[in-house]
């Protein structure tokens, strides 16, 4: 039963064929599809780690998905207008640099995640899950109703942030640093789940009692993984309005939380793969659906009741078989 | 700002957080006897609203618009229960959440797909339509009036149902042990389906009562949706007196913010930026509540464990 292994290896192959196959028969839509399915499947992977490994089922994601979102546009709409962010005590200019804006991005994602992961994790199951969605919420209406950075219209990037040594506006070149971006999550993430860290997360969501008869506190095993989670979802976020050249209030929408979740579920929860499965289908679904009829999302929500209700480990425990995953079930 | 002015503010808040209850009684109804998160609620919502408005525009007769919500609403809930809530008891939150995701999806582009996405419009009755004249020398919409009593008379008739009648003691009994009900011989999966239906009714009569206040269009039911689930969080999950408290609390704390904090802010800062930095913070005031009532109390005001 080690087909995983198999699985991701050729998902991998996958990501670099077939932008590579149309860069040669230059077709940048298809490489801006597959730059879209990266970026959602890092927020997914960020999800994966609160969520698969430490069972924290959060509604409110879209909340770090927009952060780094408009840590993107604020930095880069300050850059664009020459209008320093603030001026006293110190100088802060805004920039177009990716490093120091994914920086920021992870950076408030964090403290947001550790403040808003403080207080919802002293609630569980059900309470967890709308606290989550309503923080994110918070969010969306205070972006919507804050004038300066373009309330409900969103903000603009007119030219994609810079990277030192590449040039973003060429699409397979902003495609190859996402995708690096993406392998490195992916990477950690792996480690984490080995470590001692991951594999106490992990025991706590399938027994609590236990882990804190060993001594261990759960409460800050998932505070952790809860501010890792948010901090990955938000550099995503800041890849995402760099691929958009814009950022506005729908990437906080409680729709967005939606989507991410679905992202994990599609693909298979706590597989380390299934965010990037799960992202891939559901852009493959949006363009084919999408093209055939206008209200693709009936067929979306079908699929979906069909794989919680029938194929409970998603795309990846389908082809996989059962085994790794579901240890709790 | 004058006590009129405030006094009106009042009654909105009132009126807002007597349709929160609407919504937010059958949702805590619904997960303190099943267990059952339902995103879907916001859904139920907006089936009443557009049964209501179309009928309404069939007819021309309110009080028809009115029964078709409930009726709609409660059909749908019957169907979904049997087709796809059912099955979902069981299982883990997670599951519970993607499903009935799965089913805004399939509720929200199914009604976009039968009345087009342009909004409805549903006209407040006649008898409805004026103001009314109240002490103080206030004049108050007689439709938003109608609603506070509607809200209010459901509340008084949940509270008798649940405490005075034989479905409502089955009900109670429902969410001490599931289990041992059944063995007593009550057949549960039409209890189930019997309460499912219930908080659909009400959800449906909520969207088809602020249908004729707002516009009747998809994506209606899931900003109210999510104040609902603020508000039982607030209130504690599955206590109905919990669901009553937190939608007043939440219903007055949203409109006073919004009338009263960018006047706090223009004490001391210029007119336009104490109108944004009011409207801001005004958008997060319930909220900061949430978190403030879970510092205390995590299981909220009347919840246990």
């Amino acid at each position: 039963m080690r087909r995983e292994p198999l699985i991701n290896a050729l998902i991998v192959v996958g990501l670099l064929a077939v932008p590579l196959w149309a860069y040669m028969a230059d077709e940048p839509y298809v490489i801006t599809l597959t730059t879209k399915v990266v970026i959602l499947a890092l927020a997914g992977v960020g999800l994966n780690l609160a969520l698969g490994l430490g069972g924290l089922v959060s509604l409110g994601h879209a909340m770090f998905f927009g952060i780094g979102g408009y840590a993107a546009g604020i930095l880069a709409s300050h850059a664009q207008s020459y209008d320093p962010i603030m001026e006293w005590p110190f100088l802060i200019e805004g920039t177009q640099s990716m490093p120091v804006i994914w920086l920021l991005a992870i950076v408030v994602s964090a403290l947001v995640a550790l403040a808003t992961g403080a207080l919802s994790l002293r609630t569980s199951g059900v309470y967890f899950i709308m606290i989550t969605l309503a923080f994110g919420q918070m969010f969306y209406y205070f972006t919507i109703s804050w004038p300066a950075y373009g309330g409900e219209d969103g903000l603009s990037i007119y030219v994609r942030d810079h990277f030192p040594g590449l040039n973003t506006l060429d699409p397979i070149q902003f495609y190859g640093l996402c995708f690096v971006i993406l392998l490195l999550a992916l990477f950690v993430v792996a480690r984490l789940a080995r470590s001692g860290f991951g594999l106490a997360l992990n025991a706590a969501r399938q027994n609590e009692a236990r882990v804190r008869a060993v001594g261990i506190e759960p409460y800050r095993l998932r505070l952790m993984a809860f501010i890792i989670s948010g901090a990955i979802t938000g550099l995503a976020g800041a890849l995402y309005a760099d691929l958009n050249r814009f950022v506005s209030p729908t990437m906080f929408s409680w729709q967005t939380s939606g989507e991410i979740m679905v992202f994990v579920i599609l693909g298979g929860v706590a597989r380390l793969f299934g965010p990037v499965a799960g992202a891939a289908l559901f852009i493959l679904l949006e363009e084919v659906l999408g093209g055939l009829s206008e209200y693709w999302h009936i067929y979306l929500g079908a699929l979906l009741l069909i794989v919680v209700l029938f194929a409970r480990g998603g795309l990846i425990g389908l082809l996989a078989g059962q085994g790794k995953g579901d240890d709790d079930d | 700002m004058n006590l009129i002015l405030l006094i009106e503010q009042l009654l909105n808040g009132l009126q807002f957080g007597v349709m929160l209850f609407l919504m937010a009684a059958g949702l805590t109804l619904i997960f303190g006897v099943m267990g059952l998160i339902n995103l879907a609620h916001g859904s139920l919502y907006m089936v009443g609203a557009f049964a209501a408005a179309a009928v309404a525009a069939a007819t021309g007769s309110f009080t028809l618009a009115l029964i078709a919500s409930l009726a709609a609403a409660a059909l749908a809930g019957v169907i979904v229960e049997i087709v796809v809530i059912r099955r979902l008891y069981d299982r883990d939150h997670l599951d519970q959440v993607l499903a009935t995701f799965a089913l805004i999806l399939i509720f929200s582009e199914g009604t976009r797909w039968v009345f087009g996405s342009f909004p409805l419009y549903l006209d407040v009755p006649a008898a409805l339509s004026g103001a009314v004249a109240l002490p103080f020398g206030i004049n108050y919409p007689a439709y938003r009036l109608a609603i506070i009593g509607f809200g209010l008379l459901v509340a008084l008739a949940m509270y008798l149902l649940i405490t005075r009648t034989r479905i409502g003691m089955r009900i109670r009994a429902g969410e001490s042990d599931r289990e041992m009900i059944g063995a007593l011989g009550v057949n549960i999966s039409v209890l189930y389906t019997a309460v499912f239906a219930l908080g659909a009714a009400l959800a449906g009569f909520a969207g088809a009562l602020v249908g004729a206040i707002q516009s009747v269009q998809v994506g209606m039911g899931e900003p109210v949706l999510i104040l609902a689930f603020v508000t039982i969080v607030i209130g504690g999950i599955g206590s109905i007196r919990g669901a009553f408290v937190g939608a007043v609390l939440v219903g007055l704390t949203d409109t006073m913010g919004r009338v009263l904090l960018p006047v706090l802010f223009g004490t001391f800062m210029d007119p336009s930026s104490a109108t944004a930095v009011g409207a801001a913070l005004a958008s997060m005031s319930i909220y900061i509540l949430m978190a403030a009532v879970l510092l205390i109390k995590p299981t909220g005001l009347y919840g246990s464990a």
